[in-house]
């Protein structure tokens, strides 16, 4: 049996955004949310992270730092998509230099919308977020049995 | 006696893992408790390497995981020797040799993360290793051997000769299990500006393994907090758990009180408190045999 959902690491990485969601993210961690008591640690290395946050739209400058971490992370990995900057690009979607939201450059699992995102819906998506590790767990120790 | 011997050695191996990872969980709540918060389960500690045995594996070079192996079986080495009973001074230099395994590991990459961790980690040792070597005198000079199977069997705990020296090597500790203000290498929770330091690089079982030999050191650093107490009366052994609870417990209350240093204040401190606390025991222990 997999315990990849219980430890789920978090890495958080804001994109173009006003920094709200960002903030709101770091109150998971305070005591008063406390995301730690899920087993969620939030690291600062896509290498030891299991699940990737994103926060904040995609702009061409920020657009090859985030495929590069996503494809630092080892698999099974999960992304979140906090705030809807980073679901569709927000207030932000007709400037000039944004592409639009995080699934424009990798795919996302979870979308958690609001403006900011409130703590507990955060709190909301991670935890769908760790439902999806079991199937992700179980397919992709079917893929390695398969080869 | 020789099988007695064995049988805590194969112990060691068999339930250092559970015992050290257990009371790491217990940290990790005590912790949380101390700033407010609920914090995870007590488990928690044996999910995270499950989980990490389990990650896919990535690495930038093939050669890193031979070291980490090496790593892990040379600290396993280092406490079969200490729980064996063997030579206390052979511990400390396998645990030196184990070391460099973990240091060539880390710069077997090119991260400029895992760079600057392993400088910092070579500082870590240079602060720490004086004091480590000085115990394993102390100890010859009180006792007379550097046999643990000799020590073990003194009529007076070597606490009564080594005050000075306990109190060097608790201090020596916090830098050990990389605990805060010491914490510059790598931290446990990873959110500083080196990353996750000398381990940055180590990618699921990898990182398992480290933090499994690291639970393997634990063990045998905390053993040595409990040789300070035994003797040859069987009640010492109770002294002895006593002893490593509180030191245990006064590391999670420093690593929770205290801001993060930098090298230069740490290596001060840790080769001051040498010079001074096991300095001056030293010299009285020398004084008091001449």
């Amino acid at each position: 049996m997999s315990t990849i959902h219980k430890s789920p690491w978090l890495l958080h990485y804001d994109g173009s955004s006003c920094n709200g969601c960002d903030i709101e993210v770091l109150a998971c961690t305070t005591p008063v949310y406390d995301v730690e008591r899920f087993g969620v640690i939030n690291t600062g290395n896509p290498m030891h992270a299991d699940i990737f946050l994103i926060t904040g739209g995609i702009n061409s400058q920020n657009e090859a730092v985030v495929k590069q971490i996503y494809e630092q992370m080892p698999q099974p990995k999960v992304v979140i998509a906090v705030g809807t900057c980073a679901c569709t690009g927000g207030i932000f979607k007709e400037c000039y230099n944004i592409k639009g939201g995080a699934d424009t450059v990798i795919p996302v699992d979870i979308y958690v919308p609001g403006c900011a995102a409130r703590p507990e819906s955060i709190i909301d998506g991670v935890v769908k977020g760790i439902a999806l590790f079991k199937e992700k767990a179980a397919a992709l120790k079917a893929s390695e049995n398969a080869n | 006696m020789a099988t007695e011997r064995i049988i805590i050695a194969v112990l060691y191996v068999l339930l250092a893992p559970f015992v050290i990872g257990l009371l790491d969980g217990f940290d990790r709540k005590i912790s949380a408790r101390m700033q407010g918060r609920r914090g995870p389960s007590v488990l928690q500690p044996f999910f995270d390497l499950k989980k990490l045995f389990e990650k896919e594996f990535l690495t930038a070079n093939k050669a890193q995981l031979f070291m980490i192996r090496s790593y892990l079986v040379f600290i396993v080495l280092s406490g079969v020797l200490f729980f064996g009973g063997f030579d206390i001074l052979l511990v400390v230099f396998s645990l030196s040799t184990a070391a460099m395994f973990l240091i060539l590991a880390s710069t077997s990459t090119h991260s400029p993360y895992s760079a600057q961790g392993t400088h910092r980690e070579l500082v870590q040792i240079m602060s720490c290793e004086p004091m480590e070597l000085l115990v394993a005198v102390g100890f010859y000079l009180a006792i007379g051997t550097f046999n643990v199977n000799e020590i073990i069997k003194t009529s007076i705990s070597p606490i009564a000769y080594l005050p000075g020296f306990f109190v060097g090597f608790v201090f020596i500790l916090t830098i050990k299990f990389r605990k805060s203000p010491f914490d510059i290498a790598t931290s446990h929770h990873a959110h500083q500006e080196v990353i996750k330091g000398v381990t940055s690089e180590m990618v699921g079982k990898e990182y398992g393994m480290v933090t499994l030999a690291e639970w393997y050191e634990n063990a045998i650093l905390l053993g040595i907090v409990g040789l300070f107490f035994l003797n040859s009366n069987p009640v010492s052994i109770v002294c002895a758990i006593i002893a490593i609870l509180v030191v245990w417990f006064l590391e999670i209350l420093i690593d929770n009180t205290s801001a993060r240093v930098k090298w230069q204040l740490m290596l001060k401190l840790a080769w001051g408190v040498t010079i001074v606390a096991a300095g001056m025991n030293l010299l009285l222990l020398e004084i008091i045999r001449g």
